[in-house]
């Protein structure tokens, strides 16, 4: 039990436990859309593309959710709305607003004013989390849960079939954009511990995992949280007795579940491990 | 029972360029199944997608219900998706209770009936995509007749269906036409046709419109499919016709 509690008597490791709490949830939650919408391009490009309104908050001594949020809205529009331009499919729009913003994130953290952790802002600082830090996250995480919940139905009419959605009522640009403002939202939830460059794979991954090994959206929701919430705490215990870096540490649980859950599946075949359909 | 459910006058449309289809007129009343015939590209979807308001006419009227049940193509959907078929027939209440909202038990009752009703009840909690195609043909069937739509707009119903599928399919159809409902179904399969109440041939215009007896002649069909016409000795008393490059179920789009 010593090597189970050790790490928890720690205030940052309770602080880091509780931030990745949140931000599984909301992560395995999310994730699930994200991958029915095939947005898992567009969620890390969110990431990268909030650097600049990071950096000029830490530049200008604002909160870095402010700045961040900044950035993550005039993306988010951007590439909702250039990916409506004809001509222009969704990738090609993402890539578009992400090498400008990004670029431009580069450019102001390479002047010579940037200050000295902007080194985290990439790699996140996951056992460097505060109280304040866990309390805006968690009224993120509720922010975005409630409003998946209450998005879910248009989110599962547009995601069925797009293209005859507005016949039943779906209403796919309210889908789209909102679904994007969302994954914004969770990003800046996860990107103050994760960082920028980590922060993808808790958004993904856990939904990725959970969608091999069920039927139905409410349990891959449920399973692609908990796995989540589980990643996070073995990466954390992986920090804490191997010394490696937390983020990077929950973000390799996470790929390994992955890995695990995608040989599992494949050596039974779909049949063993999934849940029949009648009991799913 | 003889209420006009849908009355079309003058109609074109079209995508900016020429007209896709133009001079459709027609009426479609409670009770009756009309087959929208006509080749693949000769404008029946564009007729449909002007009955859903996805785009305008360029001239003519169209004076129809405000929610139309479409019954798209199974072949659109994901069939990858998480969802049972009793999912895929609530979503037909989308368009009746507030998005925002949770659908209650009675929307539940009524998704669980509209099952029922297309034969289904023993498959409410299977997996969508895991049904056969003409399953998961009548799940969207069940989805429309959730919306409680009065006009049924079905898109190749019988694509990719198998024979027992399509009876069941079609007995179905006359169910709910006799219940009052209007029914429009595309076909670029003739033999479908022949028993529906009345046939609207389209080839970019209208061609024809009436009774199959009426319409399914020679020159219409030479003129809506473009070429020569077999005529098969013995098969129904001359109307066993089809177009001689006729193709069965193949799955393609339009």
């Amino acid at each position: 039990m010593h090597v189970l509690l050790d790490p928890w008597s720690l205030g940052f490791m309770q602080r880091a436990l509780l931030e990745l709490v949140l931000v599984g949830v909301t992560g395995g939650v999310l994730g699930c859309w994200i991958v029915f919408y095939e947005l898992s391009y567009s969620a890390e490009s969110l990431a990268h593309s909030m650097l600049p309104g990071l950096v000029v908050a830490a530049l200008l001594g604002f909160p870095l959710v402010l700045g961040g949020a900044a950035g993550l809205i005039v993306a988010a529009v951007a590439v909702g709305v250039a990916a409506r331009v004809p001509g222009i499919d969704r990738d090609t729009s993402v890539a578009i607003v992400i090498t400008t913003l990004f670029g431009l994130g580069v450019m102001l953290a390479l002047s010579p004013a940037s200050p000295p952790g902007i080194g985290d802002l990439l790699f996140g600082n996951l056992l460097g989390a505060s109280a304040a830090d866990v309390w805006t996250g968690a009224a993120l995480a509720a922010f975005v849960l409630g409003a998946l919940r209450l998005l879910h139905r248009q989110l599962l009419v547009v995601g069925f079939d797009r293209s005859t959605a507005r016949a039943l009522g779906g209403r796919p640009l309210l889908a789209d954009v909102a679904l994007l403002g969302l994954i914004a939202a969770a990003t800046l939830i996860a990107v103050q511990g994760l960082g920028n460059l980590l922060v993808v794979a808790i958004l993904v991954a856990p939904a990725a995992t959970a969608r091999l090994l069920t039927r139905r959206l409410a349990p891959m929701m449920t399973l692609a949280a908990t796995l989540a919430v589980a990643a996070g705490a073995g990466g954390l215990y992986l920090s804490y007795y191997a010394d490696t870096a937390a983020g990077a540490s929950v973000a390799g649980v996470l790929v390994g579940l992955y890995v695990v859950a995608r040989i599992a599946s494949a050596l039974g075949a779909g049949s063993k491990l999934a849940p029949s359909p009648s009991a799913a | 029972m003889a209420g006009v459910r849908l009355s079309v006058s003058g109609l074109s449309a079209g995508y900016g360029g020429p007209p896709a289809i133009e001079g459709l007129d027609f009426e479609l009343h409670a009770g009756e199944r009309i087959g929208v015939l006509g080749p693949n590209g000769g404008g029946k979807s564009t007729l449909f997608r002007v009955l859903l308001g996805e785009i305008a006419p360029s001239s003519g009227t169209v004076t129809g219900p405000h929610d139309y049940g479409l019954v798209p193509q199974t072949e659109r959907s994901r069939l990858d998706y998480p969802v049972s078929a009793l999912d895929v027939a609530l979503m037909g209440t989308l368009s009746r209770v507030p998005w925002w909202r949770r659908v209650g038990k009675s929307e539940r009752r009524f998704a669980l009936e509209a099952l029922g009703r297309v034969g289904l009840a023993a498959h409410t909690e299977a997996t969508f995509g895991e049904l056969s195609g003409g399953q998961r043909q009548r799940v969207l069937v069940a989805r429309a007749l959730v919306q409680d739509a009065q006009v049924l707009l079905l898109d190749e119903p019988f694509t990719g269906v198998d024979q027992p599928s399509a009876e069941l399919l079609e007995a179905l159809l006359r169910d709910l036409a006799a219940e009052g409902r209007g029914i429009l179904i595309a076909t670029h399969d003739l033999d479908q046709t022949l028993g529906w109440d009345k046939v609207l041939c389209v080839n970019g215009r209208q061609v024809a419109f009436g009774t199959p007896a009426e319409t399914l002649t020679r020159a219409v069909l030479e003129e809506i499919y473009g070429g020569s016409i077999v005529t098969l000795p013995g098969d129904g008393g001359g109307v066993g016709i089809l177009p001689a490059h006729h193709h069965h179920h193949d799955g393609e789009g339009h």
